[in-house]
């Protein structure tokens, strides 16, 4: 196995050192073998491997909008090394075969680990729990369940959910949606909604729901993950819990973090999701609480979709957008040219935090002598204009196209191994 | 004028004065023995209707005609349009067959906007009402039947009673009449006024007998059907008691004021009947207003590409 010397590259934002990849750990560079391979990266940023909560990989069923191949790929190229692979296929991951599946297809592609997340729910229909315990114990290890797309709303069955999984330290991971709130919503309810005559898809919905499970999990005690919290309340309601000494964890989209409704008055579906985007104040609240830990990680809830759903009607199209390959740079311009976080804060929300809530032991590790050498090398001083057709997703729903965005990406290392390498996949 | 009338917020004052005072002009066209002129001659108008609508429908029709336009009328109800990959490919095939304008209904908000913005056609797109958003003609034959009766509308009040949450018609109406310097009033119970409407440039109220004291208009929007059974209000009983037009409150308006519906009306329920049919009611001028004011939109944003010479000549009638 090739190891790599990271020469001059400064560790988190730190003063610059050598780092040296072998044999799938970090190394002490002074041990390099001779035929060790020397790159010079004076002024690159090196962050522990990205980890995502929250990608849709759509395989199976799906493999017109993106296969667990080309997810991965866009992974990589966007800085990940371990991505959460939703439940929300056809047929849904419910069973520890199919979790097994994308698991195994996540190690055939090798671009990182894929990390299935089991449904909640029997075909995330919210009647009935999946056999948790059997994904659990399975070859995928699944440790994150949520029925993404579609809120476990069931006040019973949510709190049966979290008592489960305690029994294999598992997190429950919530799309909180009201549903009767929202049938039919097209985008977020305010201002914008009432002129353009849509549907609205109100604060509250979301509110309510977080505000219920995270008193359901202070009650019994487990572990409560909250799905892309897009609103200033939930922010709050999130805060709250965790002053209670209550176990939640919550993550923010970086579309969440940069774009606002006003963007519908396009009436271009690229801008529709779920939950819509917000207005500027909740914005503000999202990049503050990001910035203060309240919110624990950025989650790109990566949302491959096929063009003929998006180049339509808004009522029609289809919800999510693209997010793997443009996250690092979001963030780059919302947090930290905003002086909201510096890079060991952006390591911290991108890759420990989100580790340690997936359990994904090896991921998530300070660049420490011995850590498994999970490293991606950000240059943080060019930027460029995103280009929807500059991806290695099968997918090309990007609200950031023809934006100009901070940084790249240069390499990801997979455990020692370049996954990309000059900003090229390998 | 823009290439497009996709929403009322497309109409400067001017752009809107211009529109009815060219619909004035052509009405007298309406009232005529024979009802044509040569002015679209050649050109090509196609009706693209995603929702039934056969009273805007002939609407538009009667006005192309009337300018001499040919007439594609494409009913998309009951095929398999419900998805948006079709209205991309009807879009590609009218263009196809060299549509000059496209007016489309629609039952989602927006999408005449998408069809307009979308690169897929290059004609003119007039919104003939997209789904809880706009109708900005309806908006423009109501400000012209206002005209007609009530001369310049810079400060007339107007009351919009009923559903304005998922009413075009109050959308497109309080854009264009605020634009045109009305004091509008709009009027519903609180369920059905949407969140944020403390942005539009209207007054909203709660109490239709407050409102109709002073009120120079009073146009009363459609319930319908399908609002009775989602809780927006208890009955069809209590909302005729407490939002509709009956006999009682009719008696209290001015005497100069007018009655409005853009219709269909559920009689009865927002207006009683006898209102309905009443000598101060205006709904059916407001129908042949209707030909008058599309022929004037169509008539503008058709000619606009022409010189301006032949236009003025075209039109004098």
């Amino acid at each position: 196995m090739t190891s790599y010397l990271l020469r001059g590259v400064s560790v988190m934002g730190a003063a610059p050192s050598d780092l040296l990849l072998h044999e799938g750990r970090i190394a002490e560079a002074a041990d390099a073998p001779s035929h060790v391979v020397t790159v010079d990266v004076a002024g690159l940023v090196a962050l522990p491997g990205l980890v995502d909560l929250h990608t849709h990989l759509r395989e199976p069923g799906r493999e017109d909008a993106e296969t667990v191949d080309t997810g991965s790929r866009a992974a990589a190229m966007g800085g990940f090394t371990a991505v959460h692979a939703m439940a929300n296929t056809d047929p849904v991951a419910d069973t520890a075969g199919v979790v097994e599946q994308v698991w195994h297809l996540g190690q055939a592609a090798g671009y990182c680990d894929v990390r299935p997340v089991g449904a909640v729910t029997v075909g995330l229909r919210g009647q009935q729990l999946a056999e948790l315990g059997a994904m659990a114990d399975s070859d995928a290890r699944v440790r994150v369940f949520s029925d993404d797309g579609i809120c476990v709303s069931d006040a019973v069955l949510m709190r049966r959910a979290l008592e489960y999984v305690k029994a294999f330290d598992g997190v429950i991971a919530q799309h909180s949606q009201e549903p009767r709130l929202t049938e039919g919503a097209q985008m977020n309810e305010g201002t914008m909604s009432g002129i353009l005559g849509m549907r609205g898809w109100p604060a509250v919905a979301e509110e309510a729901i977080i505000a219920r499970d995270c008193l359901l999990a202070g009650h019994v005690g487990s572990r409560l993950h909250i799905c892309h919290v897009s609103t200033a309340g939930s922010v709050e309601l999130v805060r709250w819990a965790k002053s209670k000494g209550w176990n939640v964890t919550a993550e923010v989209t970086p579309h969440h973090l940069l774009l606002t409704d006003e963007l519908a008055a396009t009436y271009d579906p690229i801008y529709k999701v779920n939950p819509p985007l917000r207005t500027a104040d909740d914005v503000e609240a999202l990049r503050a609480g990001l910035a203060d830990g309240t919110i624990d990680c950025v989650a790109t809830d990566h949302a491959p979709h096929p063009t003929e759903d998006k180049e339509c009607e808004w009522g029609a199209a289809a919800m999510g957008m693209l997010g793997l390959e443009t996250a690092l740079s979001v963030v780059q311009h919302t947090m930290v040219e905003t002086g909201l976080l510096d890079w060991a804060g952006v390591a911290d929300r991108m890759s420990v935090r989100p580790a340690r809530i997936g359990r994904v032991d090896s991921h998530g590790r300070p660049l420490q002598l011995g850590a498994p050498a999970h490293v991606t090398l950000v240059d943080t001083s060019t930027s460029r204009v995103v280009d929807r057709l500059q991806t290695e997703s099968l997918s090309r729903n990007t609200p950031f196209d023809g934006m100009e965005l901070p940084g790249s990406v240069v390499a990801t290392f997979l455990a020692g191994r370049p996954t990309v390498l000059d900003g090229k996949l390998q | 004028m823009k290439h497009h009338l996709l929403s009322s917020s497309d109409l400067s004052r001017d752009d809107a004065l211009l529109i009815l005072d060219t619909a004035a002009e052509l009405r007298s066209v309406v009232d005529r023995p024979i009802k044509k002129l040569p002015t679209l001659r050649g050109r090509t108008v196609v009706n693209l209707f995603f929702e039934d609508s056969t009273r805007t429908r002939i609407s538009f029709e009667a006005a192309a005609k009337r300018l001499s336009a040919d007439v594609i009328n494409f009913s998309a109800k009951g095929s398999s349009v419900s998805k948006g990959e079709s209205l991309k490919d009807t879009a590609l095939t009218l263009e196809a067959m060299g549509a000059d304008a496209v007016v489309i209904r629609h039952g989602s908000s927006g999408a005449p906007h998408r069809l307009a913005t979308s690169g897929w056609v290059r004609s003119s797109v007039v919104n003939a009402g997209d789904g809880t958003h706009e109708h900005p003609t309806q908006a423009l034959l109501d400000a012209f039947t206002m005209r007609r009766h009530l001369g310049d509308l810079e400060g007339r009040r107007v009351t919009i009673v009923g559903d304005v949450l998922h009413s075009r018609v109050a959308r497109s109406n309080a854009l264009l009449l605020s634009t045109l310097g009305a004091e509008v009033t709009l009027v519903a119970p609180p369920t059905l006024l949407p969140v944020g409407i403390s942005a539009w440039p209207v007054e909203t109220s709660y109490d239709l007998d407050k409102a109709l004291e002073k009120t120079d208009v009073v146009m009363m929007l459609r319930v319908q059907n399908e609002r009775m059974n989602a809780s927006f209000f208890p009955s069809a009983r209590e909302y005729s008691r407490r939002y509709g037009l009956d006999d009682r409150r009719f008696a209290r308006l001015p005497d100069h004021a007018i009655v409005m519906h853009p219709g269909p009306m559920n009689r009865g329920m927002e207006i009683s009947a006898n209102v309905a049919d009443s000598a101060r009611s205006v709904i059916v001028e407001q129908v042949t207003n209707g030909v008058a004011v599309r022929m004037a939109v169509l008539y503008l944003l058709m000619s606009g590409s022409d010189e301006g010479s032949t236009t003025e000549q075209e039109l004098s009638v």
